[in-house]
């Protein structure tokens, strides 16, 4: 066991764990931070991304000692001062979502993919999102739900 | 709207909730009481629903079903579960239309064994058409109950009040009474009346509509409780050791290095052994160190799955027979027979099995993900022998099932982990151990004999299933002379429920041979079903899905194929119109509509997310999924070996629902899946006149025993 700091949802925590054990792992079980899901554990299905100083990662697929000192956001962090994030909105508003399960590792994949490419093609969502995984079905859905996000955003309204 | 909005005992934070049982509860929010003059009579259930109670007598009381709050609350109770169906939503919508009160007025209480009447289960698209009705007719009752209790305290004539938006009112100005200041939070004594009216579907204003999902807001940023989420003070960590294969026993065992491992207990207890640990990655690690010797009997894989089906046939007795088949075929013009298989596939939710398990002065309560609430209740009570007043089972909203949580496997490990180690123990099965020991839905080889007429009348139809089951495996189709019988046989791998059951292998088998009669007597595919058709409702469907789709607006070609199918299951009909695309020897499926009628629509958002998300799960059993097994081991428990629809899979999907306001509501949950197997092989055919007789159709790697396909996909 190693003692770290790690920057999560911008705050500080302080922890000990093991240093090869996975964020994912880490967020979960040590941090209580459950929001963000296993699916797999091998990087397949997405259900456990976060964004690493900005950029999409799989939580299970890092090992914690890596994440320390990164900016690490959770889907926990994305709403601010009660205020859901565009995608947050959006998701909701296009009810893309049935189960629910893979819907943060969506919405923090769809965030990252927005901030690299504020105004994707359909095509360019689908590449991108394509290694997370719904079950339910509810692609047509996400799709939309992503376009109606970068077009709030675009107005820079969350509502 | 959540489990989490519950006062007193879900709000709490979890470690600070109390046990409250059901009476202990009622008791908290005020326990009198609440007599009120109506001449309601004892309503059982409808009769004619094949044993909804299964056993069980439901509740007559309304008291069990609906609590109104002083303060106006309402929290109905149900012991049907939330698993992305959008169930929570539509029934509150049902309940808040006959009670009179909006939508945000009702918290659903769903699936804790301990607060909500008996439930058989959430499974075979019933909690529409029986919990709805239910409910639906209690609500109408309590209303009843409420306008009587105002009519006694303000000594009127019921008749001359109303009750509207949470309130009972009358033609005086005084005569205003909320719902909460009549029943001032006691309990309405009086039962369900089966003469309560029930709002027609055509008059509904909340029902019908299409309201949000409740709570949506909780799964966007994360804060939804799943079964896996909980987290218990003092909790440990279990992980259970794995067989090499099915069947396989323990040669031996040697746990000495995990028994050295500090805050780590090895549970050997009978059958099972397991560690626990005070956090996962140690609990991950001491499983890792146990070295355990199996011995795997030989078994049964891919490559023999047809013959066991074939040899180990129990036989029995055909569904249906009408006329002589083989009188008609000695007969006809035109025959067909052929063969179907269809591989076993995996459920595969993204929140694989877990359970969280927590005994209190030997009470059992265990938070787990499962279909069954009180089935998983009555697993535990057998598993350590005690009463089922003993255990609770609470049911968080889960991230699904399709079929695939009916049992307490789960449940029952992570409550023999909590009883050895003295504390709450915490178990999520790994994707490879969901993959592995979760079931499966059935493989099965399907028999079809048919003939026809020349002008396209069908003159005889003959259906074998043998092992994966007899969900829909009547035809629609008028057909004179018929035989009809599923075989029940020996599965080589543990199998069970799945979203359609065999609705999806009986589909594809018999809309693959209507299409390939069609050909065989030169009509176009839809033209010999409508002919053969009289279901007004199924024919509704193919107008409305062939319509919307351009069907017959455009030949196809050998790189683009349009085909056709439908049918009628669970009280729903539906309609599929696919279009491929054919590059090489790559499929693909570019758009698809699909016309879907199940009654009166609760909630047409809903109904949309439902109906087209079967649909896209659909791709996956049609096209590549399929479990490849050989000798008691999965050779495919991973996703990056066992595929399953991705964004990149899924085509333009067009929906077309029908309301029938005049019919009752049927289920959704599984019917939607049916359609899009046969449509897709259909226009396979159309475009290439290869005949694809085997699920899947297009898989990455050729599965072992059936014969390969000319397609990837």
């Amino acid at each position: 066991m190693v003692n770290l700091v790690l920057k999560i949802n911008g705050a500080e925590l302080h922890l000990s764990a093991a240093a090869e054990e996975s964020l994912l792992s880490v967020l979960r079980n040590r941090l209580n931070l459950t929001g963000t899901k296993y699916g797999c554990g091998e990087g397949q299905c997405g259900a456990c991304t976060v964004l690493l100083d900005g950029n999409a990662a799989r939580a299970c697929l890092t090992p914690v000692s890596a994440a320390a000192g990164m900016k690490i956001t959770t889907i926990e962090g994305l709403e601010q001062n009660g205020r859901l994030s565009p995608v947050q909105q959006a998701f909701l508003d296009e009810g893309a979502f049935q189960c629910g399960y893979c819907t943060s590792g969506m919405i923090v994949c769809a965030t990252a993919l927005l901030r690299e490419q504020p105004h994707p093609t359909d095509d360019q969502i689908v590449a991108r999102m394509d290694g997370n995984v719904c079950r339910c079905g509810t692609y047509p859905r996400i799709v939309d739900a992503v376009k109606r996000a970068s077009q709030m955003a675009a107005k820079g309204a969350a509502r | 709207m959540s489990l989490l909005d519950f006062p007193a005992l879900e709000r709490a934070e979890p470690g600070v909730s109390s046990q409250l049982d059901r009476r202990d509860f009622l008791k908290a929010l005020g326990g009198g009481l609440l007599v009120c003059l109506s001449g309601a009579d004892g309503f059982a259930q409808e009769s004619g629903r094949g044993g909804f109670g299964g056993g069980h007598e439901l509740p007559k009381e309304i008291s069990a079903w609906l609590h109104i709050a002083a303060d106006g609350t309402i929290t109905v109770y149900t012991g049907k579960v939330e698993v992305g169906q959008n169930i929570r939503t539509s029934l509150a919508q049902s309940v808040a239309e006959e009670l009179r009160v909006s939508f945000s007025a009702i918290a659903m209480v769903m699936g804790d064994t301990d607060l909500v009447p008996w439930d058989q289960g959430t499974f075979g698209s019933q909690t529409t058409p029986n919990m709805g009705p239910q409910l639906r007719r209690m609500a109408a009752s309590a209303r009843q109950s409420l306008i009587a209790l105002a009519a006694a305290r303000w000594n009127v004539d019921a008749a001359t009040l109303s009750a509207a938006d949470g309130k009972v009112t009358g033609p005086q100005k005084y005569q205003a009474a909320t719902y909460g200041e009549l029943t001032r939070g006691e309990k309405l004594v009086t039962t369900i009346s089966s003469s309560a009216p029930l709002t027609p579907a055509s008059d509904w204003k909340i029902a019908g509509t299409a309201e949000p999902k409740a709570n949506g807001r909780e799964f966007v940023t994360g804060k939804h409780q799943y079964p896996s989420d909980i987290v218990r003070p003092g909790m440990l960590f279990g992980k259970v050791l794995r067989p090499e294969g099915f069947n396989a026993t323990l040669v031996s065992l040697d746990s000495s290095e995990v028994e050295k491992m500090a805050g780590v207990r090895v549970v050997h207890d009978g059958d099972l052994i397991g560690v626990t640990a005070p956090d996962a990655w140690t609990a991950e690690r001491a499983l890792g160190a146990l070295k355990a010797k199996w011995s795997v009997p030989a078994q049964p894989s891919n490559k023999e799955m047809c013959e066991t089906f074939k040899q180990t046939d129990g036989g029995g007795r055909p569904q249906h027979v009408t006329g002589s088949v083989d009188q008609a075929m000695a007969a006809a013009p035109i025959k067909l027979e052929q063969q179907y298989v269809i591989q076993y596939i995996a459920h595969a939710p993204l929140e694989p099995r877990a359970a969280v398990a927590e005994w209190t002065d030997g009470k059992l309560t265990v938070w787990t993900g499962t279909q069954r609430p009180f089935g998983v209740r009555d697993e535990l009570a057998s598993a350590f022998n005690i009463p089922a007043t003993q255990v609770r089972v609470i049911q968080p909203d889960m991230g699904s099932g399709y079929g695939g949580k009916h049992q307490g496997d789960a449940a029952v490990e992570a409550a023999r982990l909590a009883k050895a180690a003295g504390k709450p123990v915490k178990l999520v099965w790994t994707r490879e151990e969901e993959f592995t020991w979760a079931y499966f839905r059935p493989g099965g080889l399907i028999e079809i004999r048919s003939a026809a007429d020349h002008d396209g009348t069908l003159l005889a139809w003959e259906h074998h299933n043998y092992n994966s089951g007899n969900a829909a495996i009547t035809t629609p189709y008028n057909t004179a002379n018929q035989l009809i019988q599923y075989h029940a046989a020996k599965s080589p791998l543990r199998q069970g429920s799945y979203r359609g059951l065999a609705a999806t292998a009986n589909h594809f088998a018999r809309e693959s041979h209507m299409d390939e009669l069609a050909h065989a007597v030169g009509m176009d595919p839809l033209e010999f079903r409508l002919k053969n058709l009289t279901d007004p409702r199924l024919i509704a469907v193919y107008h409305a899905a062939a319509e919307k789709f351009g069907w017959g607006r455009e030949k196809s070609t050998p790189q683009r194929g349009f085909g056709i199918a439908g049918g009628a299951d669970k009280g729903a009909c539906i309609a599929t119109c696919a279009e491929v695309e054919i590059a090489g020897t790559k499929v693909r499926i570019k758009r698809v509509v699909q016309a879907w009628e199940s009654g009166a629509i609760v909630n047409p958002d809903g109904l949309r997310n439902q109906v087209g998300g079967a649909l896209v799960q659909a791709i996956g059993g049609a096209l590549f999924e399929a479990i490849e097994f050989s000798n008691g081991r999965i050779g495919n428990p991973h996703f990056a070996q066992y595929r399953v629809p991705r964004f990149s899979d899924t085509p333009q999907v067009e929906l077309v629902l029908l309301n029938r306001p005049d019919l009752p509501s049927a289920g959704a949950g599984e019917t939607g899946i049916v359609g899009l197997a046969p449509a897709v092989g259909n226009a396979i055919f159309a475009a290439t006149g290869t005949r694809l007789r085997n699920m899947p159709m297009a898989p990455l790697n050729p599965v072992a025993g059936a014969p390969a396909s000319p397609f990837t996909s």
